[in-house]
This record gives structure tokens, sequence and C-alpha cells, in this order.
């Protein structure tokens, strides 16, 4: 029997004049590449109110005018004509179990997920049994007058809100991959926590329900109003399969007087997938931002979470985790913007590389003139697996005023011989010494994130180790 | 052949090295168990060489001879395999490994240790684990806290050299070296130390203790002593040769082994 939004995505499907719209497998989706045209569908289809609409138009113009940028990963094998930029989630309804790439599903085996979670994971059916947590988790939410929908959702339910922050934080010409985002976004999460609401537990995406969590375009927005505090986490340790190659997201945060809000991510998406990502807060008089970014998949990783710290008071973190495997670029770090004065900021950032990988710091500490006392500290590690691995450290500093308080200390380091044999005269394997110094290493970090977000990601390292040593 | 026919550990003709540099020139060595034998021997005369070969440091290289562990030559095995086989080196100047809790990191290491030995069902739980940990720190009178601190990180000589005994007690080698572990303690914390080693010997397993001087010897009683110079042993003997050798000084066996030589 079909669902209450199959019907509604079949009565679309027959409706819709340009009738993209494969009758055996009720797959949604616009034509490859993107245009005018392909953007007006994507607004039509989800139904949206005019100024949505506009909204996308005019960012799709800046994205057509903007160059690629070429001062980071090298991104020269994306072919913007050969994506498409809207597929309808039934498509993931449509995918089935044998289809999911044998190496995922082992991962999968050896991460311990339990069989529905890795269905959800693998994009397969949908994600039944998360919908029975989600509903209490929703009753309480909804006592406490917090939202915490999907984007689109939002866009329909709560058209003043939505309106009044969307793009705000990120305006959709700040960059070729926020224009791009602004014109074909599609799902991620809304988030509204009032004021003096303090949510205990954190929030997923995950337990979203009808939603497309994992979205190429996602969209989401967060707003902490005085005195609140949320912790939302994004993604998972388990590799999440896609079909699609690029994946460019968009975070907005409004943190207010007193407010904090700790955003986690643990991206791992597959190894063909570039992952182009703004994520940016602003905090206002008081406020805390938190990001805490781990990057293990993807071919290549573009992503900076910023803080833009407004007023007195504010302050602004990042911890940020990158791995980088074979064949990949991990180029992440932190940018954290002061604009008031008595602001504070720190950016941690370890990352690891192994074989071919790459993981580049690239990280912004911005005082604007007048942000007097302000104080600021970047601590950046790298760890090189091998002989063959490469780091690279992008710190850049732009400090207008002179009473400013600013550190930055960078490492790089190996692993060491004798660490290796130390542990290994104790038992260990050579592969279990490896991932055992790793994380260590990232111990600073993973001490940081809920207690199965960091046992998972342990493991994960364990299991990258086991691939390449010995 | 019965298992009191083998040795537990012997070493023949040795000749082993770094960088294409010999160290240890023609080096012979038997050990039975239930002995304690000692190495003895001025700095640069190839002790801690020979402690690194027998763990098995991958920098180190053997040109000839054989080191055989219950009959077994165990010169091709990786160090973990040869951890695995009840071989234990308490290291001279252990590494730090940040961010590692000694808990976390013993665990593992006494699991597969113990997985290896005894067989796939003996791992302990972390129940049993923590319950066995406490026992050999309070044994060793370590402070439980150090379960939790960071693997050999900011650790004082002194604690470095507890914590390495401490490890040998939670994976109950048959076969342990203990590489200078007198250097660093002051005679409260070697007499803690030599306490702890005593407590845990057993005449099922062996002991090589390296050592500089004689000190350690007074605490810990070996059954044989032997002398080092110029990566070969040049006198064996009971524990009076200890005694010896810290009345004389080593320049006299130089000179008769000098002697010898030519």
């Amino acid at each position: 029997m079909a669902t209450q939004p199959e019907l509604e995505l079949q009565r679309l499907g027959t409706e819709y004049k340009y009738g993209f719209r494969d009758p055996e497998q009720y797959v949604f989706k616009t034509r490859k590449g993107l245009d005018r045209e392909v953007v007006e569908q994507i607004s039509w289809i989800k139904g949206e109110p005019d100024w949505m609409r506009e909204f996308r138009l005019k960012a799709l113009e800046y994205f057509l005018r903007r160059p690629l940028p070429t001062w980071g990963a090298d991104l020269s094998e994306l072919n913007f004509d050969d994506i498409y930029y809207y597929i309808k989630p039934t498509e993931k309804q449509g995918r089935s179990w044998d289809e999911v790439p044998e190496y995922i599903k082992q991962t999968f085996e050896r991460l311990g997920i339990p069989e529905a979670e890795r269905k959800f994971l693998a994009g397969v059916g949908a994600q039944y049994e998360s919908e029975v947590v989600y509903h209490s988790l929703r009753e309480d939410l909804e006592r406490q007058g917090v939202i915490f929908v999907d984007m689109d959702t939002a866009v329909r339910e709560y058209p003043d809100l939505v309106k009044q922050y969307f793009g705000t934080i990120v305006p959709p010409n700040d960059n070729k991959f926020a224009a791009l985002n602004s014109a074909v976004w599609s799902g991620g999460s809304f988030v509204y926590v009032p004021e003096g609401v303090r949510v205990e537990i954190p929030l997923q995406a995950y337990f979203r329900i009808n939603a497309e969590n994992m979205g190429q375009f996602e969209r989401t927005l967060i707003i902490v109003e005085p005195g609140g505090y949320v912790h939302y986490v994004e993604g998972c340790t388990a590799p999440i399969y896609s079909t699609a190659s690029l994946h460019s997201a968009v975070v907005e945060i409004i943190v207010k007087e007193g407010a904090r809000c700790r955003y986690t991510t643990i991206q791992n998406w597959s190894k063909n997938v570039y992952n182009l990502v703004t994520k940016r807060a602003a905090a206002y008089r008081d406020a805390t931002m938190e990001w805490v970014d781990g990057n293990l998949g993807s071919k290549v990783t573009m992503k900076y979470p910023a803080v833009w710290l407004m007023e007195p008071g504010a302050r602004g973190e990042v911890l940020s985790v990158a791995f980088a495997s074979d064949g990949q670029h991990q180029d992440a770090g932190g940018k954290m913007v002061h604009v008031a004065p008595y602001t504070s900021s720190q950016i941690i950032s370890k990352s690891i590389s192994k074989g071919t990988g790459r993981a580049s710091y690239r990280g912004l500490v911005k005082v604007h003139r007048g942000a007097h006392h302000v104080r600021s500290n970047v601590v950046c590690d790298a760890l090189l697996l091998d002989e063959q691995s490469r780091t690279d450290t992008y710190p850049y500093m732009e400090i207008e005023e002179e009473q400013v308080s600013i550190g930055h200390e960078a490492t790089v380091s190996k692993v060491a011989e004798e660490q290796l044999f130390y542990l290994q005269s104790r038992g260990l394997s050579e592969a279990e010494a490896m991932s055992m110094i790793v994380n260590g290493f990232i111990e600073p970090i993973t001490k940081e994130l809920p207690l199965e977000y960091a046992v998972e990601l342990n493991r994960l390292i364990q299991l990258e180790m086991e691939g390449s040593v010995g | 052949m019965t298992p009191e026919a083998t040795p537990l550990f012997t070493i023949e003709n040795l000749h082993a090295g770094i960088e294409g540099k010999e160290i240890l020139r023609g080096l012979d060595l038997t050990i039975n168990r239930g002995e304690i034998h000692a190495l003895m021997g001025p700095n640069g005369s190839g002790k801690s060489t020979l402690a690194y070969v027998i763990a098995g440091h991958p920098n180190y290289e053997v040109y000839e001879g054989r080191i055989l562990y219950k009959g077994e030559n165990i010169l091709e095995m990786t160090p973990d395999e040869r951890a695995k086989l009840g071989l234990f080196l308490a290291f001279q100047y252990p590494t730090a490994i940040p961010g590692v809790t000694m808990a976390n990191f013993l665990r593992l290491a006494v699991n597969s240790v113990r997985k290896a030995r005894y067989g796939e069902d003996k791992a302990l739980s972390p129940r049993e684990f923590r319950r066995l940990m406490r026992e050999k720190l309070a044994m060793l009178r370590m402070d439980e806290s150090f379960a939790t601190r960071y693997l050999n990180e900011g650790f004082s000589g002194g604690e470095k050299k507890r914590a390495e005994i401490l490890q040998m007690a939670l994976l109950e080698p048959e076969f342990a070296i203990l590489d200078e572990t007198d250097s660093g303690l002051d005679i409260d914390a070697l007499r803690t130390v030599a306490d702890g080693v005593n407590a845990l010997f057993n005449p099922s397993m062996a002991m090589l203790i390296i050592t500089h001087y004689q000190r350690m010897l007074n605490y810990i009683k070996p059954h044989f002593v032997h002398v080092m110079l110029d990566g070969m042993i040049v006198a064996s003997g009971g524990p009076e040769l200890a005694e010896e050798l810290e009345a004389k000084g080593y320049d006299w066996l130089k000179s008769e082994f000098a002697e010898a030589a030519s």
C-alpha cells in the first residue's frame, strides 16, 4: 500500500507538465545539468512561495557568474553538467539493498550497525524504527516549543521564521557553492529553540522522518533564542553510500544573547564524493558557538566552519579532525571573525594523512578594527602515517586591532617507529598499534563527541588501519 | 624431546647490529626455566642492543646465528608475535603515547596476549581486567590514578620504570628481560620494584636482568651473572662475579679479555 507521501508524489508526477517521472520506479528527478528551468522545476515540485523561488533564481545567477575557486583543493574534475540537481526522495525507496556495494555492507557488518540502520544509511527504504523514537522525542520538544523539522516542511509551516533568517548568515552570493546550494537546496534541518529553553538531548538529523537527511544539497538553519541551548548532531560515522558525486550543504546558525549551540558533524561520505560545505554561525552577546567537525570520507572536502563574533562576550570554538586516506584531499579548518571587542575564539585542528592522502589545515582569524581585547588561539597538529602522505597548513591572520592576544601553534609529526615497536612488543599487531596511536592523537576531540560517536570513530580508524598495514 | 631437555631460551652465535655496523659479535647464552640471569657490562658493550634484538626491533639486523625460544627460532617473528609467545621486555626508555590511557592500552595488550597464549575465550572482561589491574597497582604501590593517565606521558623516571613492571605483572611473561630497570630509581622505589619483580618470579619462568651496576642485584638475586664486552659474553659465573665486578670495576676484565684475545 502506498503511503501518503507516495500518493502525493504520484499525483504530482502525473500533473507535472514536464513529466519528469519514471513510471516504473517512481523516480522523480530533474534532468542532468543546471539552468533556470531546472531551478524553477525544483521550486514548483516543492510548491514553494514566490520569495523562495526568487531567492533560488537569484542564487543561480550568482552561481553561474562566479568562477570555480582555485585557492583550495583541486576541483577541476567536477562536471556541473553531469549532475542531477534534484532527485525526489522516492529514489531512495526504489534502491534495493542488493544494489549497495559489497564493501559498504561489509563495513556496516564490522561496525556492528543494526540491520534497519544499515539500510537507512545506505539509502534503502525508510527508517521505521526511528519513527518511534522520533515521536516521543517530538512530543517532548513540542512541549518546550522547540521546532525540529526538515527544511522543506519549515518553509511551508513556519514561513515567517524561515523568511526572517534564511540566507542571512550565508548569503547566496557568499561563494560559488553557497550559491549553488541556495539555488537547488533540498532537505536539511530547521531547528528553533525558544528563549531560555535547554534541549537536554542531542538532536540528531537521523531521527527526522520523511526527510532527505543525506541530501546532496541540504540546507540547515538553527536559531537559538536568548539563553537557549541545543546540541545538533549531523551525519554518522558509518560510510554514507552515495551515487551522487557532489554534495554541497549550507548550514546557518544564529546564537543569541547568552545562548549556546554545539554542532557536531562526522562526515564519512563514500570516496567518490566532492564535499563542499559552507557552515557559518553568528554569536551575539555572551553567546557560545561550538563546531565539532570530523571529516573522514569523500574524495575532496572543503569545509571551514565559521563563527562571526558579533557582540562582546561572544565565544567561538572549532574542533576539527580530518583523516585523509589514499586518494583523498581533506581541506578543512575553521574561521573566526571577531567583529566586536571582548570576544574570544579557539580553533583546534587535528589531521591525519595516510598513503597518497593529503590533509590541509586552512583557517582564518580576522579581527576587525575596533574589536579590541580579543583573544584567539589556534592549534593545528598534523600526523603523517608514512613517507608518502602529505599535510599542509594555511593559517591566515587578518588583525586590524592592536590590543589583542592571538596565539598560533602548529606541529607536524610522524608516527614514530619507537612508538609502534613499543606497542607491538606488548602484543599489539602493527595495525592495532597504529590505530591506537592515531586514536590517541585525536583524543582531545573524540572526548568531546557523544560516546557512541567516539566509539564508532575509533573503530572506523581501526578499520582504515587494517586496510593499509601488513 | 621432553620439555625439561629443551632450555627455555637459547642464543647461538648471534651477530647483529644496526645500519651495517656489527654490535653483537658472536654471542651465546642459555637460560632455563626457574633461572634469573644478570647481564652486566660497561656502556656501549651491546647490552641494550641484545634486548632490542630479542624483542624484534625493526631497526636492528641479524647477520648470523639463532635465537631459540622453547626450541623455536623467533628471529623471523614480528615483535607482537614474540610477545604473544610470552616474551617481555621492560624498556630502559619507555615511549610515551599521548592520548592513550594506561588502562585502554593494557586491556588490549593483555587480552591479545591472553587470547594467543591461553585461547580465544580467555580474554578478560572489562570488570575482570579492572580488578586485576587494581591488584597489580597495589602490589607495586602505585596510585590507581595511573590507570587513567596517558601511557608514559609526563611520567617521572621512576614512574616509567614502575609502569613497565606493572605491564610485566599483567602480561605474565614466561621470559622477561629487564633493561636497566634500576636506573632512575631512588632506593625506596628500587626496593618496591624489586619486591614486585621477586613476587612475580616463579619457577616456570626465567628472567634476564640487564644492569650496569650491582645495586639491583642486592634485591633480585641472580643465579648466574654474565659480563659483556664488545658484543660478546666474556665471563660467566655465579652471584659472586657481580660482587667482584663491583669491587674491581670493568677495567680488570677488559685487560684480561684483551690479553686472551691477543
